[in-house]
């Protein structure tokens, strides 16, 4: 007789061509009412920045794409090699523009920065040479962040976070993973531990204490409202759905725009509430 | 035997002129195929996430025919009815409506305003926006029809109420964020040919779904415009994602055929006062 397993909780697997199509166009279509055909992907040679500049390249051309380097002297040599693979594989061009000057410059004024601070420093230059460099090529820097992070707030406020449009917000690390080997993405670049390659020998896993595929299972039964017996029941510890709810739940001011004293009611975003996109003919 | 034309819609967001004007442009590419009908998605005007800014943008219903009036005028000879989606004022209330007109005719004969106001995950309607509570089918020149807005045909009651009064085309203007991408097609599209299919068979109607088209700021709407006709199956189905047009042939003589052989509809009417005492008490 037949039987068929049913596999208990969420599934996070995704139908990638439907998923591409869509992206392509989120990509397309975002940049145009904004009034941009170009942009500009930082590619640091990691899963993240490698799916997008993929997708962008699929949604604008190679030619309205400007892919670039930002590297520090502390960077591992290892980023920029990928980052190289990376724009070559897509017919990408790589631009690679030094951030070190721009850091250590401020970093020399200060004695007592520490590794943490100065990752925060390199991450913000980067920002700073994306947008400069969108406006050179009037176009809009693409953001590269993952749901996961997004959610355990594992990122530079007002740096990694700061692009207008971001195709993969919306995407957990597992799932940007399987995008990747769709896309054609080189193996290594899809195979090795992801890093925010601020400090020496740093990982994200190491640094948030579980790993992306236990994090995204758990992450998606508790959004969606499963308790925690249920979801140590798939197979998690204790000590792993703490660690992730934790993360969640002590970062959604990282999650949202600067908070504001409320003292009329006309308050933006509170009393006066437009989408993003609004804009009268 | 008349002819459709679903026009999936991807509006400017606020820009009404320059959607009224893209309105025009299709009118006037479509002529030679001879439309009896035009049918666009919910919200077509204005794009469908507006928060406050619905009141704004929201017309009277003489504002709506002035203003449809005239783009008929530029692009058409001859009469044309035409199914769309705005949001309506009244007075000092605001509604998510669709207007059915006869244009070189009657003019409005029929204004549906939106029951169901999703309100919950990326929805906020009921923040913004009144409920109506009518649901009614009223006659056209091409048949005796119907109009619901999205949810309202989320909720099998409401297309059984417009079949208990008559309609024989359910218009069904709809705005569908896509999501939930681990099927064949995104999710909330699936649930919509299943449900016009299920409809149309159950009634032995026909059922055109109008779904809007593009990006509003990340949400995607879903595009996947359907028609589905009075035996259940998909007779017609647009793209996803992208402005399209669907062409539909509706033959109201198929519908005496198809109720004769399967008469649920007449089962219901014919039943319908025995199950209304359980229907007060579950309404109470």
């Amino acid at each position: 007789m037949n039987q068929t397993r049913l596999v208990p909780g969420e599934n996070l697997t995704l139908n990638y061509p439907l998923l591409t199509e869509f992206l392509v166009r989120f990509i397309r279509e975002e940049l145009a009412w904004r009034g941009y055909q170009e942009a500009v992907v930082g590619v640091s040679g990691g899963v993240d920045s490698a799916v997008t500049l993929f997708l962008a390249v699929r949604a604008l051309g190679a030619d309205h794409v400007h892919a670039v380097a930002l590297p520090h002297q502390d960077s591992s040599p290892a980023s920029l090699t990928h980052a190289h693979l990376v724009a070559q594989s897509c017919g990408a061009s790589l631009e690679v523009i030094e951030i070190t000057a721009l850091v250590e410059g401020y970093a020399a004024q200060i004695p007592d920065i520490t590794p943490r601070r100065k990752g925060n420093v390199m991450a913000r230059s980067r920002m700073i040479v994306l947008f400069d460099l969108a406006e050179r090529y009037h176009a809009l820097p693409l953001g590269t962040g993952n749901k996961t992070e997004r959610l355990f707030g594992y990122f530079t406020w007002h740096g990694d976070d700061a692009p207008p449009v971001n195709p993969l917000g919306d995407l957990y690390k597992t799932q940007v993973w399987d995008l990747a080997e769709y896309l054609g993405i080189p193996a290594e670049i899809v195979s090795k531990p992801p890093t925010a390659d601020l400090e020496a020998g740093q990982t994200d896993e190491a640094d948030l204490g579980v790993s992306y595929r236990h994090a995204d299972l758990i992450l998606e039964h508790y959004l969606k409202g499963y308790p925690d017996h249920y979801i140590a029941s798939l197979g998690f510890s204790a000590e792993e759905i703490a660690r992730v709810k934790s993360h969640v739940n002590r970062t959604h001011w990282k999650r949202n725009l600067p908070t504001v004293a409320l003292v009329s009611a006309t308050a933006i975003n509170e009393f006066y509430l437009r989408p993003l996109d609004f804009r009268l003919g | 035997m008349f002819r459709q034309a679903v026009v999936q819609f991807a509006p400017t967001k606020g820009d009404i002129g320059a959607n009224l004007a893209k309105i025009g442009q299709v009118l006037q590419a479509i002529y030679p195929q001879s439309p009896d009908i035009v049918v666009l998605p919910e919200a077509s005007l204005t794009g469908y996430f507006l928060q406050g800014g619905v009141r704004e943008l929201a017309l009277t219903q003489s504002e709506l025919l002035e203003a449809l009036d005239q783009v008929y005028r530029k692009n058409w000879n001859g009469p044309l009815d035409l199914v769309v989606g705005f949001f309506e004022r009244d007075g000092a209330s605001y509604f998510n409506s669709a207007a059915y007109l006869e244009l070189g005719g009657a003019g409005i004969i029929h204004v549906h305003r939106k029951v169901f106001l999703p309100t919950y995950g990326v929805f906020d309607e009921e923040r913004f926006l009144s409920r109506s509570h009518r649901i009614q089918a009223f006659d056209t020149r091409l048949g005796r029809s119907a109009i619901l807005i999205c949810e309202d045909f989320w909720h099998s009651i409401s297309a059984t109420l417009a079949a208990l009064d008559g309609a024989e085309i359910l218009y069904v203007p709809s705005a569908s964020p896509a999501r939930g991408f681990s099927g064949e097609e995104p999710a909330n599209v699936m649930r919509w040919k299943a449900l016009a299919q299920a409809v149309a068979a159950e009634h032995g109607i026909y059922v055109t779904v109008a779904s809007l088209a593009g990006f509003e700021g990340g949400k995607g709407m879903s595009g996947g415009s359907v028609i589905a006709g009075p035996a259940g199956s998909l007779l017609g189905e647009a793209p996803l994602f992208e402005p399209a047009l669907l062409w539909g042939e509706i033959d109201l003589e198929r519908i005496p055929p198809i109720h004769y052989d399967s008469p649920l509809l007449s089962d219901l009417k014919a039943g319908l006062a025995l199950l209304l005492p359980d229907l007060r008490r579950v309404s109470e």
